[in-house]
């Protein structure tokens, strides 16, 4: 995956997005967290697995896992409020997409 | 070294009480959050604020705060308390320092030299990312075993041109390290493939804090940005540009040149185009790094760009558009 010139070392990265999933134990790992933690935000729906034994997810889990236990440590949050500010965050990137969209239309009947 | 005066920061009187303190720093917690905000200030605001709490909420380093500021107001040097701090954390790790051009998200804070002067390297390596992922490297006792490092993030900004055609970056990485002794550092070139997007990670493995014992390394993830360009906006995959065309061009129709990130391109504008027209260039966004999946779309948003009027023969140029549009109102939809 690497090679050395002498200088420095050439590195081929994945793109987590496309090429990567994650089993409970290497997203708690990427997240620097326990487990036990990821297990709360899948039972607060925060994340979701990708299987019905809740043991794999998909590269999104990433993104989501760490916005969320960013605002549980920096608002001193519980799981339950920082899932509520997960859902009304989705909801102002959803509106904010629409919006974006309802102008560029507007835009073009100009 | 300049003095920061944390209870400013918070907007709390010296004599604030815990809870005032804890109020104080919620509250500006949640307007300035990066995940909450999108103000492009909020991230500094908020690592001010932080820092600020950590500073205050715990009352070991509020009394050595208070010191510090006491001996500030009077002139004095207030880093000389930092050394009794010190004592009681030497030999502690530091946190991981990252990778070029800045860490920052919300709670992976890199504190100030201030805060670093006045408690030492100690509290960096305690409090280093939320002060949960760093616990792992903080007792004797677990480093004795082996165990595998920690995986660590950082952003890094690359150029849309990057996103089309692929690139690298050089990043220099440091290490955890006892303190007193320099950091080990390293460079690695990362390729940037060709399709990434913003808020898209690179994992590279192996690259995170270094195991102990015999465990393994962790890995290394990098948040993709993408640096502010004064040409080109970046929304998803497709990219967007002004294109300033002239009054004949858009109400005559014209062929005009394009540059994109990848390459030049003669763009047709169709007659009678107002300002704001948009005009798509199918499949010139942003490629899929899927290659059986559709790249972006390009788009160029018409600017009419008014010629001077500084002579006469443009002045009368203009007076014959007047003569020729007399029943023109520009201002038609005001008055309906």
């Amino acid at each position: 995956m690497f090679m050395n010139d002498g200088t420095s070392t050439w590195m081929q990265a994945e793109v987590v997005e496309s090429q990567v999933h994650f089993t409970l134990t290497q997203l708690s790992r990427a997240c620097g967290v326990e487990d036990v933690e990821i297990t709360v935000l899948v039972d607060e729906g925060v994340v979701n697995p990708s299987d019905s034994n809740r043991m794999f997810f998909d590269a999104g889990a990433l993104s989501r896992a760490r916005i969320a236990l960013r605002l549980l440590n920096d608002l001193e949050l519980n799981a339950h409020a920082a899932a509520l500010v997960m859902d009304l965050l989705d909801e102002i990137d959803e509106m904010r997409g629409e919006l974006t969209h309802l102008r560029a239309r507007a835009e073009v009947k100009c | 070294m300049e003095f920061k005066d944390y209870y400013a920061v918070l907007g709390v009187h010296s004599t604030a009480s815990q809870d005032e303190v804890k109020r104080a720093y919620r509250k500006l917690a949640r307007k300035y959050h990066p995940d909450l905000t999108k103000d492009p200030h909020g991230e500094s605001r908020f690592k001010a604020v932080a820092e600020a709490y950590e500073a205050l909420n715990d009352a070991p380093k509020r009394a050595l705060f208070d010191a510090a500021a006491k001996r500030h107001k009077e002139g004095k040097q207030y880093g000389a308390a930092a050394d009794q701090f010190n004592a009681t954390g030497s030999g502690a790790w530091q946190g991981f320092s990252g990778a070029h051009d800045g860490m920052g998200n919300g709670s992976d804070m890199d504190h100030s030299d201030f805060f670093a002067s006045l408690f030492g390297q100690a509290a960096r390596a305690s409090a280093g990312s939320g002060g949960k992922s760093g616990s792992r490297f903080s007792g004797q006792t677990e480093r004795a075993k082996d165990g595998a490092g920690e995986d660590q993030h950082a952003s890094i900004r690359i150029d849309v041109e990057d996103a089309y055609l692929g690139g690298h970056r050089q990043l220099t990485l440091s290490y955890p390290h006892q303190r007193g002794q320099a950091p080990p550092a390293r460079q690695i070139d990362v390729n940037i493939p060709k399709g990434i997007r913003a808020g898209q990670h690179l994992r590279l493995a192996g690259q995170g804090n270094p195991g102990w014992g015999n465990g393994p390394a962790g890995d290394l993830y990098l948040e993709i940005e993408f640096a502010p360009n004064v040409r080109f906006r970046v929304d998803g995959r497709d990219v967007h540009i002004d294109l300033p065309v002239s009054p004949w061009e858009a109400a005559l129709g014209a062929t005009v040149p394009v540059v994109t990130p990848d390459g030049n391109f003669q763009l047709s504008v169709p007659a009678n185009s107002v300002a704001g027209r948009k005009l798509r260039m199918k499949g010139k966004g942003i490629p899929n790094s899927v290659a059986s999946q559709a790249p972006g779309d390009f788009y160029a948003t018409l600017r009419v760009s008014m010629p001077p009027s500084d002579t006469h023969a443009h002045q009368d140029a203009y007076r014959h558009m007047a003569e020729a549009f007399s029943d023109f109102n520009p201002r038609a939809a005001l008055e309906s």
